[in-house]
C-alpha cells in the first residue's frame, strides 16, 4: 500500500494466518493455531465505509477530558476497513453532527489535536464523511 | 425427566434493586438470608461458598466469596470468588454447580451484591496507558452506552428497527416489572415519555438505556440426589450454563476495544459471539430454543433486547421486531421475555445481575411470579453479555 507521506494508523499482520491487528499486537499473534507466526508493522487503510454511528449526548467520565465548556456533543464513528478485515472506531471532527452520517458511507482518516500540555501535544485520528473538509470550506 | 448431570435450585433470595448507599455486604447478607429461608436450611449446611467480585467497593469486593462467608459467621467452609464482568454471577453459579457434578460437595451458595455510584460506569481510577479500558475513555469518549448506540443504530440501518421499537420493548418492560417488588423502578411508560428523555448516545435516549442500581441476590444449589432427599423433589433444574468466550475473529465491536478482530485471515465462525453464548446452553442441554417458555436478556439497552431475540434463537436474524410488535414477547405472548422487567426496571447490579436472572426463572418455573407469571412455563433461558469477552446463559428446567 502506498501512502506516501500522509498520516496513517499503523497495525501489524500475522505472517501465517494474514490476519490484522489495531491497536498493534507485538506479544503475539491472536489468531489461533499462529503462534510462531512474525507480526508485521503494517500500515492500515486511509479509508472505509461506516459501520455505524453515534455520539455522546453527554460528557463522558474520567479519564475523558472535555475540549469545551459547556460540554458540545461529538459523533463516534466505527468505520470498516475492506483490505484488513477490521472495524476500528474513531471520534469524529466537532463540525460533523449525526445528520451528517449514514451507515456504509465512506470515510476518511485525519488526525486532530485531543489534548495539550506544556510540554505534550497528544494527537488522535478521527474519521470524517470522505470530502468533508472541502464541503466544510466550500 | 432428571439427569445425572441436573443441579437443583433450593433456595433463591434477592435484595430489592434500588439506590440505598449502603455496604454491599449488606445487599448479599439479606439475599443470602432469604435464600436460606427458602431453602429451608441453615448457614451452617452451606459446604461451599461462591460469590461473584464487585470492582467498585474495594477489597472485600474483590473477594466477595470470603467476604460473605465472613458476614455470615466462619464456618471454615471452602470458597471461591469469581469475576467476569456481567457474566461473574453466572460463573459464580457455574463454580458452584462444578463443586456438585463433581461429587465435592452436596449444598452450595451462590451470591452477588453491588453498590454503584451515580451516572456512567466509568474505568478504576489511575493512569494506565495500556489499559484498554481506561484509554476508551481517554482518546475516544466512548462509555458503554457509545457500544449499545452502534448496535442500534446498526439494527436500524439493517433491520428497518426503528426508534419507536426500541421505546416499545422499555414500555413492555416496565409494564412487566410493575408487580416486581423486587424491582427498582416500578412505574408505566408511555413511548412518548421515551422519546421525551435526553439523547444519551443516539439513537438511544436516557429511557433507553439501563441505569446502575444497588442490589443483592443468592442461590442454593443442590445435587439432585440431595434435593430429593431432603424435601426439594419439586426443585427446578439447571441443566445447562455457559461462560463461552468469542472465536476469533470476533468481527463485532465489543466494549472496551478500539476495533474488532480481522476477518482478512481465517474464516469468520458460524455463530456471533452473543448467539454462540446461548447456542453453548442449549447443545449442553440438548434442549433448543423452540421448547423455551420464557427468558430473561440483558436489556443494557431496549434496543440490545431485540438482538438477543434473535441470539437466543425466538427468530431468524431480523425478525425481533416482528416478534415484539406481534405481543410475542409479552407476557401472555408466545415466549415472554424479560418478566422481571429486565435491567428497564432493575438497573444493572453487576455481580448481582446474572443470578437475579436465574432467580427469576425459578420463580417463573416454579409458578410463584406474582402478578407477572409466565403460565405454564417449563424452560427459561438466561443470557448476558459484558466487557472484555465474558458473557453467559443459564438455562434451567423444571423438574
Amino acid at each position: 500500500m502506498e501512502l506516501g507521506d500522509e498520516p496513517h494508523l499503523v497495525g501489524t499482520r500475522c505472517s501465517i494466518s494474514g490476519s490484522y491487528f489495531f491497536p498493534p499486537e507485538r506479544t503475539m499473534s491472536r489468531a489461533p493455531g499462529c503462534s510462531d507466526a512474525t507480526l508485521e508493522d503494517v500500515p492500515l487503510s486511509r479509508s472505509g465505509t461506516l459501520w455505524s454511528y453515534t455520539n455522546a449526548g453527554y460528557q463522558p467520565p474520567d479519564p475523558f477530558v472535555a475540549r469545551s465548556d459547556p460540554f458540545v456533543p461529538f459523533c463516534i464513528a466505527a468505520v470498516e476497513l475492506a483490505d484488513e478485515g477490521i472495524v476500528v472506531l474513531g471520534q469524529c471532527p466537532a463540525s460533523v453532527t449525526v445528520d451528517d452520517l449514514s451507515v456504509g458511507m465512506a470515510m476518511e482518516l485525519i488526525f486532530e489535536e485531543l489534548d495539550r500540555t506544556a510540554t505534550e501535544q497528544l494527537m488522535m485520528w478521527k474519521w470524517q464523511p470522505v470530502g468533508w473538509s472541502e464541503r466544510k470550506n466550500s | 425427566m432428571s439427569r445425572p448431570d441436573d443441579v437443583a435450585i433450593i433456595g433463591v433470595g434477592m435484595h430489592p434493586w434500588g439506590k440505598w448507599g449502603r455496604n454491599f455486604v449488606t445487599y448479599g447478607v439479606e439475599a443470602i438470608r432469604q435464600a436460606l429461608t427458602d431453602a429451608a436450611i441453615d448457614y451452617r449446611d452451606i459446604q461451599f461458598v461462591a460469590g461473584a467480585d464487585t470492582m467498585r467497593n474495594g477489597y472485600p469486593g474483590y473477594v466477595a466469596g470470603a467476604t460473605f462467608a465472613q458476614a455470615m459467621g466462619w464456618t471454615g467452609v471452602p470458597v471461591t470468588s469469581t469475576y467476569g464482568a456481567c457474566a461473574s454471577g453466572a460463573m459464580a453459579i457455574e463454580a458452584a454447580r462444578q463443586r456438585i457434578l463433581s461429587g465435592m460437595c452436596d449444598v452450595a451458595l451462590v451470591v452477588g451484591a453491588d453498590t454503584t455510584p451515580k451516572g456512567f460506569l466509568a474505568p478504576n481510577k489511575g493512569e494506565r496507558n495500556d489499559d484498554p479500558d481506561w484509554l476508551r475513555f481517554r482518546l475516544l469518549g466512548a462509555t458503554n452506552p457509545t457500544y449499545f448506540a452502534l448496535y442500534a443504530r446498526r439494527r436500524m440501518e439493517l433491520f428497518g428497527a426503528t426508534q419507536e421499537d426500541f421505546a416499545a420493548v422499555k414500555v413492555k418492560n416496565a409494564r412487566h416489572g410493575l408487580e416486581n417488588p423486587y424491582a427498582r423502578y416500578r412505574k408505566a411508560y408511555t413511548a412518548e415519555e421515551i422519546m421525551a428523555s435526553p439523547v444519551v448516545a443516539d439513537p438511544l435516549h436516557l429511557l433507553h438505556i439501563c441505569a446502575t442500581s444497588d442490589g443483592g441476590a443468592a442461590v442454593i444449589l443442590a445435587s439432585r440426589e440431595w434435593a430429593d432427599a431432603h424435601g426439594h423433589s419439586g426443585a427446578v433444574n439447571i441443566k445447562a450454563v455457559s461462560t463461552v468466550t468469542p472465536t476469533f475473529p470476533n468481527t463485532v465491536i465489543e466494549m472496551p476495544n478500539f476495533a474488532t478482530d480481522s476477518s482478512a485471515g481465517l474464516p469468520v465462525p458460524q455463530h456471533t459471539f452473543k448467539a454462540s453464548i446461548a447456542q453453548a446452553c442449549y447443545d449442553q442441554a440438548g434442549i433448543g430454543p423452540d421448547e423455551v417458555s420464557v427468558a430473561e436478556v440483558y436489556d443494557l439497552s431496549a434496543a440490545l433486547e431485540l438482538d438477543w431475540y434473535e441470539d437466543i434463537g425466538l427468530c431468524e436474524p431480523g425478525e425481533a421486531e416482528k416478534l415484539l410488535r406481534n405481543g410475542e414477547t409479552t407476557i401472555g405472548g408466545r415466549v415472554p421475555v424479560n418478566p422481571s422487567g429486565g435491567l428497564a426496571c432493575f438497573g444493572e447490579a453487576v455481580p448481582a445481575q446474572a443470578i437475579a436472572q436465574v432467580i427469576e426463572l425459578t420463580w417463573q418455573l416454579r409458578g410463584e411470579a406474582t402478578g407477572r407469571q409466565v403460565e405454564g412455563a417449563r424452560v427459561g433461558i438466561s443470557a448476558n453479555q459484558g466487557l472484555f469477552g465474558h458473557g453467559s446463559s443459564v438455562l434451567v428446567v423444571k423438574n
